[in-house]
């Protein structure tokens, strides 16, 4: 029994983080049809940012969130204006996505190593937070609790962004009708771009927390994490960025029992997870639209 | 007909060419182990073709049907004592029958496809490497075949299947069951109301797909004796076969050929030194052939002459 609690929060608390892993994918895929297959790798960048400012300039790795968010927001409409216009007109603007950004996602790792080496990188536990806290008598090292709630905030974000606001509004107009949304006035590409700059920042941040909640980085973690994106948010519902929330909660207890009960078949768990919801339900736990599957 | 026949013709002096020169190639140039990757990585690259090129599903996870004809060819040697030969067959044989297995992954379309298909590729290597399962695939301590190895032999191996797989895609080519393939991937409902069978020819594709890369892992397994869970199920093995075929140009013979020829050649250049260099280059290569020359290098050629084989 105390193996079940101690699987069952901190599988909670990874879920947690593992919505913010995935949820940039969802909006990027949700607004404008695109599959972002070098999500993981941008994941790695923001985690290199944290171990940057840490190492190098001996700042708490916290600081990096706010610089990443702008940051990455730049290189989001960057990546925006250089490719999405121009797929849109093709055939196949989904499958060719999914390849371009491989192809982005190779580019990216490269030059990480260009950049890095390919030696593994870890920051210490204790730069997040000393020690360990008690939640129902199991005790959980409170780097988790922080990570847990600082994904928990950006999430917030997100949905106060998405139902709150008129941008927010416009963008879930996108993706229900991007050629509606375009007749009542609302300029995709610039709220497109936005969003893709959102979704971008949403993985650095991700990347932050990374070294705290998976352990060590290194150049080649980006195919891996990907891959664990899109488990989690094919769970929840592909193009629902709320429902992600669910799929990383789901994932993150399915994986923390696994990991008690069975640990040298852990590995396996997201690919059978992915594997299964894709054939039972293709939409997702929540998905309501049914998309040509 | 006549045209038609003129076609069959042009492709099969090619098929024939490529084989006798890797045939010949080794008496004149003696660094087997780059002709012998180039014929697996053409024969691959076709092998995907089968199923990208006329279907239009990317399998990401192609490397699981290489990886599993690799495994259960080296099985069936060392554990159940059967030929060479005939393990390499079943080892085919075998990729297809995970091929049926994982049939229900082709009701997802396009990038839903590839995604479900990757990751189908990493649970089999996870299965396989689990140190639970050492006493039949030895887990991640990987397989020695040392005791049957012959280099000449699984050469010559190769150059079968390489011949086996440039034949298959001159049949899709040239059949009418590649044209009506073709018709289920431009639009699969108008295909089957003109009356094609869309679940079984997009089956037969892709098992058969599956049987090529099985038939190269388990050749690959003859000739390497001695690789680990991680060589063989490598996702570096599906990348090089699907951008070799898009650099080339899918659904055509001549396409992955090119295609492989020209990069691997670039890769035995500058990548096994500096693999990020490569890595870098072929990255920025698919990029720049997505957005400006979707359908390959071939179809520059197209522009020129209206066929290409």
């Amino acid at each position: 029994m105390e193996l079940f609690f101690y699987a069952l929060i901190s599988g909670v608390l990874f879920g947690i983080f593992f919505a913010l892993v995935g949820i940039g994918l969802n909006l990027i895929f949700g607004v404008m049809r695109m599959v972002n297959l070098a999500h993981g790798d941008f994941i790695m960048l923001g985690a290199f940012g944290a171990w940057l400012i840490f190492s190098k300039l001996n700042i708490n790795p916290l600081w990096s969130i706010p610089i990443e968010i702008v940051v990455f927001m730049i290189v989001g409409f960057f990546v925006y204006y250089a490719f999405v216009p121009r797929l849109s007109k093709s055939k196949d603007p989904e499958m060719l996505s999914f390849i371009l950004f491989f192809g982005v996602a190779q580019v990216i790792e490269a030059l990480a190593i260009f950049a890095f080496g390919n030696n593994q990188k870890s920051i210490p536990f204790s730069t997040l937070g000393q020690g360990s806290v008690t939640i129902l008598s199991q005790s959980i090292p409170l780097a988790w609790l922080i990570s847990a709630i600082i994904s928990l905030i950006m999430i917030g974000f997100i949905y106060y962004y998405l139902y709150h606001t008129r941008m927010g509004y416009a963008t879930r107009a996108i993706m229900s009708s991007q050629e509606e949304a375009a007749s009542v006035g609302i300029s995709v590409s610039k709220i497109s771009a936005f969003a893709m700059g959102i979704g971008l920042s949403l993985a650095a941040v991700a990347g932050v927390l990374a070294p705290f909640m998976i352990g060590s980085i290194d150049p080649s973690i980006g195919s891996s994490l990907t891959t664990m994106s899109f488990a989690i948010v094919v769970i929840g519902s592909l193009g629902n960025p709320i429902g992600t929330i669910l799929g990383g909660i789901i994932y993150g207890i399915a994986m923390m029992f696994m990991q008690t009960y069975l640990a040298s078949w852990t590995n396996l768990v997201p690919y059978v997870i992915l594997i299964l919801i894709l054939l039972v339900k293709p939409a997702g736990l929540l998905g309501k639209r049914v998309r040509n599957a | 007909m006549h045209k038609k026949n003129a076609r069959l013709i042009i492709g099969m002096l090619l098929i024939v060419i490529t084989t006798v020169l890797f045939a010949i190639l080794p008496k004149i140039y003696n660094n087997d182990f780059l002709l012998f990757n180039l014929m697996l990585y053409i024969a691959l690259s076709e092998g995907l073709n089968l199923i990208y090129g006329f279907t239009g599903y990317l399998p990401f996870g192609y490397v699981g049907f290489f990886g599993t004809g690799a495994y259960s060819a080296s099985i069936l040697i060392l554990l159940l004592h059967v030929g060479v030969i005939p393990a390499i067959l079943l080892g085919g044989v075998t990729a297809s029958a995970v091929g049926i297995i994982l049939t229900p992954l082709l009701r997802l379309s396009g990038a839903y496809f590839a995604i479900a298909n990757l990751a189908a590729s990493q649970a089999i290597y996870y299965i396989i490497s689990n140190p639970h399962l050492e006493n039949i695939t030895q887990g991640p301590y990987g397989i020695m075949l040392s005791s049957v190895y012959n280099a000449t032999a699984s050469y010559n191996a190769m150059l079968f299947v390489l011949f086996f797989s440039l034949v298959l895609v001159l049949f899709f080519r040239q059949s009418k069951f590649g044209l009506s393939l073709l018709s289920i991937k431009e639009d699969s409902i108008t295909a089957s109301v003109a009356g094609v069978n869309v679940v079984l020819a997009r089956t037969i594709a892709w098992l058969l797909s599956a049987f090529v890369a099985g038939l190269c892992g388990g050749v690959f397994a003859w000739y390497t004796s001695v690789f680990y869970p991680e060589t063989v199920f490598g996702l570096n093995i599906s990348i090089f076969a699907i951008v070799f075929v898009l650099f080339g140009g899918a659904s055509t013979l001549l396409g992955p050929l090119v295609g492989a020829i020209i990069l691997y050649g670039m890769y035995n250049f500058i990548g096994i030194s500096t693999p990020q260099y490569f890595q870098l280059i072929y990255g920025f290569l698919i990029i720049v052939f997505v957005l400006f020359l979707p359908d390959g290098v071939i179809s520059l050629f197209k522009k020129v002459r209206k066929y290409v084989p």
